[in-house]
C-alpha cells in the first residue's frame, strides 16, 4: 500500500497537469451536456455493431497523434529537439503504403502487409536521414528536420505520380474504422499494441536510461561507453516506424492518399502533445505516458470546441488560449511556486497534529 | 564608490552584539523536509574582517549562506544588520540591505563588455549610457586594482579577472558584507593571489567578507576569524592564528586526524614483484603527446605536474577518451586495442571524470540510475538490470560509502560535491574494475570525503585493483601513490618513488631542476 502510494506520488508529478486537463474538460463537457460522454452502440455501414459517441470519436481522433507523440518523446528526450517533419515523412510512408497497395491487382492481408513493412522502411529511411544530420552532423533538429518538412509532401507527390489514387478494400477499411465483430476502433486498439510495444522495449533493453543519459548529459553519457550518436539516430528510427504507422492508418481511415493534407500541420500537435505531457522539450527525462495523455487533452479540446459550435476556423484561437494556460502552469516558474505552497500546507498539517498529539 | 564604512555604528545594545559587529546571526534555525539543516547557529560578521565559513559538505554552510542572501527563508533566529533586526525575504533584499554574493560560476553575461556587466540591470535611466559606464567602470577597475579595460568584452578576460568583474560589481552596489562562495575552486595560483589582494583591499575599505572554500591553506593565507560548522551546528568561532590547521580539521570532521599522517603501505617491493596489468608504449592521442605508461597489479600511481602539462589529457589517451591516434597497448601482455571508453570498459579499466559536472554525473537521473549506469552499459543494450536488483546495488553502494541522500531516488544533482563523486566512485565499483583512473576525485570535497576516498583506493590496492590518482594537492599523492610520474608541458620529465617521493623533489622535477 505504501509503496503504490510512492510510485503514485512519483508518476504524479510529472503527470499532474495533463490529467488534471483531461479532468477538468471531461467535468466541463458533462455540465455543458450530461450526455456527451455517452457512449451507445449502433449499426455502421458495413453492419457491424459497433461503440459510437464524442468520447469514442476523441479516443479514436487521438490515435495518429497520440502513435507520433511516443515516438516524439525519444526524440525530444535524445536530441534535446523536435522533428517537425513527422507530417510530411507520415505523406510519403502512406504514399509508399499506396504505391505497393496499387501495384497488385487484388488486395489480400499479404499485400496489406507488404505495403505496410514497405511504409515502414522508407520512414525508417528518412528517420534515419534526419537522425543522421542530427547524431552525426549535429544540425538541430528543428533545422534538420526542416528540410524534410519543406520537400516531403513533394516527394510525397512524385511517388504515386502526382495523382491521389484511392484504394477500396475490406482490409483497409477495416485498418481505418472497425474490424467486424469488434466495437472498437482498430485505430484506438493500434494505439494500445504501440503503447505496449514500446513498454516491452523499456523493459527488455536499457533504451530509456541511455535515451536520458544522452538527453541530460552527453559527455558524460559517452565516457561512461554509451554511443551517443547510436541512441539520437535509433530515437529517429522509431519516430520513423511511428510515422510510418500513423501514415498508414490516415491512409486507410480516408481509403486514399492525398499528400497535401494527409496528417496536415500535425507536426506541432505532436510537439504540443509532448509538451502538455509535462516532458522537458530541452531533453532529458521522459514518459511516454504523458505525450499519450497530452494527445488525448489536445484531441478532446478540439472536439469540445466542435461541439459548442465553435467554427473551424476560429477553433485554432480558442485552442491556443487553453494552451497557454496548460503551458504556463506547466511552467518551471509556476511549479516551483506550487511545491512551496504544499510543503507549507504539509508544515501547517504536521504542526496542527503535532500540537494535538502533544495535548493527548 | 558608495562603501557605507563611514557610517557610525550604533554601540553595542543588546548581549553578544560586539562592536563593529556589522551582520550578526543568532539561534538561525532551517529545517527541511526530514532534516534539521540549521540548529541555533550563530554567525558574525565584522567591519574590515576576512571571515572564513568552514565545514564538510552538508555541515549547513550553504544553508547559512542561502539564508543570509534571502534565497532560503530561516524558520528560527535572528538577524541583525547594522544594528537592526531585518528579515530578508529575497535576494534582491539582500542586495538592498548590503549583502553581496559573488557564486563559484560566473553569472555575468560573457559577450557584454565589463562596463555593461558591472552596470546592467541598476539603470532605472531608458536608455543606457555607455560613455557613463565605462568611465565610472575605469575608476572602479583602478581602484581595486582589476587588471581590465571596461571597454573590453567579458569573456576575453581570464576567470579569475571575470570573477573580480563581479566582486566589482557587487562592492559598487552599496555592498556591506561580501559573500564569496568558493571564489578559487578554478583559479591557478597567480590568480588567487590577484584575488586576495582584491579581498585585502576591500577589507581595508572597511567591506566585510565572508570567505567559503574548501582550500584550506588559502583559509590560513587571507582570513582573519573562522567559524566552523558540522551537521547544522556551530562548532565555533576562532582567531585563525590561534587555530593550528591540524586543528580546523579535526573540528571540522569532529574526530583527530591521527590516520591523516600515513595511509601508504609502503612496500614498494611487494609491488615490483606483481605483474604489469597494462603497459602503453608511444601511446598517443588528439590532446596528448606520445608516451610510455604501465601499471602493475594491486599498485597505485599518480601523474602529477601542473595545470595544463598534460597530466589529464594522458589518462583520457588510456581510457579512450579522446581520439587515441598511436601506439601499442597491452593488458596483461597481450595486445589490445583501446580507442572508445566502452572499450576501456570491456577490459576492466574505470575512469573518474575530472570535471564531475561536465563529465561525470546525469544531474536529473536517480542516485541509483547513476551508480548503475556503468554496468548496464558494460552488461549492453539488451540486458536491462531489473529495478530490484539496481535497487539492491544502490542500497549497497550508499551504505558501503556512506553517501549522504535522501533516498535512492533522489536526482544525483542534489547531492553535495562530496557525496555526487562517492556515486560516481560507486559506479565503477559497481564494474568491478581491475584498473581504475581517478583524476582529481577530491577536488572541491570536503577534507572528510577526501579522506574516506584515499582510504578506499588503497583498500582497492590491497584487494588487486591498479589505480592511478591524480590530485592538484601533491601532498594528497604523497600519501596515496608508491610512483609518481611527473609531467611538464605534455611530456613526462620524471618518474619517483621510494625515498624520491617527497614534497621538495617532487616540485624539483616539476621545476626542472637537476632532478
Amino acid at each position: 500500500m505504501d509503496k503504490s502510494k510512492k510510485i503514485l506520488k512519483r508518476n504524479l508529478g510529472q503527470l499532474t497537469i495533463p490529467v488534471i486537463a483531461i479532468f477538468i474538460l471531461i467535468v466541463f463537457n458533462l455540465i455543458r451536456d450530461p450526455g456527451f460522454f455517452a457512449i451507445s452502440f449502433m449499426h455502421n455501414n458495413d453492419g457491424n455493431i459497433v461503440l459510437s459517441g464524442n468520447l469514442i470519436s476523441i479516443i479514436n481522433g487521438a490515435s495518429e497523434l497520440a502513435i507520433l507523440a511516443m515516438g516524439m518523446t525519444l526524440v525530444t528526450a535524445a536530441c534535446k529537439g523536435q522533428d517537425i517533419s513527422v507530417g510530411a515523412a507520415a505523406a510519403i510512408a502512406g504514399s509508399a503504403f499506396v504505391k505497393v497497395l496499387k501495384s497488385s491487382a487484388v488486395i489480400t492481408g499479404g499485400t496489406v502487409l507488404a505495403a505496410f513493412l514497405f511504409a515502414c522502411v522508407v520512414a525508417m529511411i528518412f528517420g534515419a536521414f534526419n537522425g543522421t544530420l542530427v547524431a552525426v552532423f549535429k544540425i538541430q533538429p528543428m533545422i534538420a528536420t526542416l528540410i524534410l518538412y519543406t520537400c516531403g509532401r513533394s516527394i510525397a507527390y512524385w511517388i504515386n505520380g502526382g495523382a491521389t489514387p484511392t484504394v477500396s478494400s475490406p482490409i483497409i477499411s477495416a485498418l481505418g474504422s472497425f474490424i467486424p465483430g469488434i466495437p472498437i476502433p482498430t485505430p484506438v486498439l493500434i494505439v494500445v499494441v504501440v503503447a505496449i510495444i514500446f513498454r516491452l522495449v523499456f523493459h527488455f533493453t536499457a533504451l530509456e536510461l541511455f535515451t536520458q543519459s544522452v538527453g541530460i548529459n552527453g559527455s558524460a553519457a559517452r565516457l561512461n561507453g554509451i554511443n551517443a550518436t547510436f541512441i539520437q539516430l535509433l530515437s529517429f528510427i522509431i519516430l520513423g516506424v511511428c510515422v510510418a504507422v500513423a501514415g498508414t492508418i490516415g491512409v486507410s481511415r480516408l481509403g486514399l492518399i492525398n499528400h497535401e493534407t494527409l496528417l496536415l500541420d500535425i507536426e506541432m500537435d505532436t510537439i504540443l502533445a509532448v509538451a502538455i505531457g509535462g516532458n522537458n522539450l530541452g531533453g532529458g527525462k521522459f514518459k511516454i505516458s504523458g505525450s499519450i495523455i497530452g494527445a488525448y487533452v489536445i484531441q478532446m479540446l478540439t472536439i469540445t470546441l466542435y461541439a459548442m459550435k465553435v467554427s473551424s476556423t476560429d477553433v485554432k484561437a480558442y485552442k491556443a488560449i487553453v494552451i497557454i494556460f496548460l503551458v504556463v502552469i506547466g511552467s518551471p516558474v509556476i511549479k516551483v511556486k506550487f511545491a512551496k505552497f504544499m510543503s507549507k500546507v504539509h508544515e501547517n498539517k504536521r504542526s496542527v497534529s503535532a500540537k494535538g498529539a502533544e495535548r493527548a | 564608490m558608495y562603501f557605507r564604512y563611514s557610517e557610525v555604528t550604533p554601540l553595542t545594545k543588546g548581549e553578544g552584539m560586539q562592536d563593529n559587529a556589522l551582520l550578526v546571526m543568532r539561534g538561525i534555525e532551517k529545517r527541511f523536509p526530514g532534516v534539521l539543516a540549521l540548529n541555533g547557529v550563530d554567525f558574525t560578521l565584522r567591519r574590515g574582517e576576512i571571515h572564513a565559513l568552514m565545514g564538510e559538505n552538508g555541515a549547513g554552510k550553504s544553508t547559512l549562506i542561502k539564508i543570509l542572501t534571502g534565497v532560503y527563508q530561516m524558520d528560527g533566529g535572528e538577524i541583525v544588520v547594522d544594528g537592526d533586526k531585518v528579515s530578508i525575504r529575497s535576494p534582491q533584499d539582500a542586495q538592498n540591505k548590503g549583502i553581496s554574493t559573488v557564486y563559484q560560476e560566473i553569472t555575468l553575461c560573457p559577450n557584454l563588455t565589463v562596463a555593461e556587466n558591472m552596470f546592467i540591470g541598476r539603470d532605472k535611466a531608458t536608455w543606457v549610457q555607455h560613455k557613463d559606464h565605462e568611465k565610472r567602470a575605469d575608476e572602479i577597475l583602478q581602484k581595486l586594482g582589476i587588471p581590465a579595460r571596461s571597454s573590453q568584452q567579458l569573456g576575453s578576460c581570464s576567470l579569475a579577472v571575470q570573477q573580480m568583474v563581479a566582486i566589482a560589481r557587487a562592492v559598487d552596489m552599496e555592498c556591506k558584507a561580501l559573500i564569496l562562495d568558493e571564489p578559487t575552486s578554478s583559479l591557478d595560483d597567480k590568480e588567487v593571489q590577484m584575488l586576495f589582494d582584491l579581498m585585502r583591499s576591500l577589507k581595508s575599505q572597511g567591506v566585510g567578507i565572508i570567505f567559503v572554500t574548501h582550500f584550506l591553506e588559502q583559509v590560513y593565507e587571507v582570513s582573519d576569524r573562522i567559524t566552523v560548522l558540522r551537521n547544522g551546528e556551530l562548532v565555533g568561532e576562532y582567531l585563525t592564528e590561534e587555530l593550528p590547521q591540524v586543528e580546523l580539521v579535526a573540528k571540522m570532521i569532529g574526530k583527530e586526524l591521527d590516520e591523516l599522517s600515513s595511509l601508504r603501505d609502503d612496500d614498494q617491493q611487494k609491488i615490483d614483484n606483481k605483474e604489469i596489468f597494462y603497459e602503453a608504449k608511444g601511446l598517443s592521442s588528439s590532446d596528448a603527446l606520445p608516451f610510455d605508461f604501465c601499471i602493475r597489479k594491486g599498485e597505485v600511481n599518480g601523474f602529477t605536474g601542473l595545470l595544463g602539462s598534460g597530466r589529464s589529457e594522458s589518462v583520457r589517451a588510456i581510457f579512450g577518451a579522446d581520439k587515441v591516434v598511436g601506439g601499442k597497448v597491452r593488458i596483461h601482455d597481450k595486445p589490445v586495442k583501446i580507442t572508445k571508453p566502452i572499450e576501456a570498459m570491456k577490459h576492466g579499466i574505470g575512469y573518474l571524470a575530472e570535471d564531475r559536472k561536465r563529465d561525470g554525473i546525469i544531474a536529473d537521473l536517480s542516485v541509483r540510475e547513476n551508480i548503475m549506469l556503468a554496468l548496464q552499459v558494460m552488461n549492453g543494450f539488451f540486458k536491462p538490470i531489473s529495478r530490484s536488483e539496481s535497487e539492491a546495488f544502490a542500497d549497497e553502494y550508499i551504505k558501503a560509502l556512506h553517501i549522504k541522500t535522501a533516498s535512492r531516488e533522489t536526482p544525483i544533482g542534489s547531492l553535495s560535491g562530496g557525496n555526487q563523486q562517492k556515486v560516481i566512485l560507486a559506479r565503477w565499483l559497481l564494474t568491478h574494475p581491475d584498473y581504475l583512473i581517478l583524476d582529481e576525485p577530491t577536488r572541491g570535497i570536503d577534507v572528510g570525503t577526501k579522506l574516506e576516498i584515499q582510504k578506499l583506493v588503497l583498500k582497492l590496492a590491497q584487494e588487486g585493483v591498479s589505480v592511478t590518482f591524480i590530485s592538484s594537492e601533491v601532498e594528497e599523492m604523497l600519501r596515496t601513490c608508491s610512483r609518481l610520474i611527473v609531467m611538464r608541458d605534455r611530456h613526462i620529465v620524471g618518474e619517483l618513488k621510494g625515498d624520491e617521493l617527497s614534497q621538495e623533489q617532487v616540485m624539483k622535477t616539476i621545476a626542472g631542476g637537476e632532478a
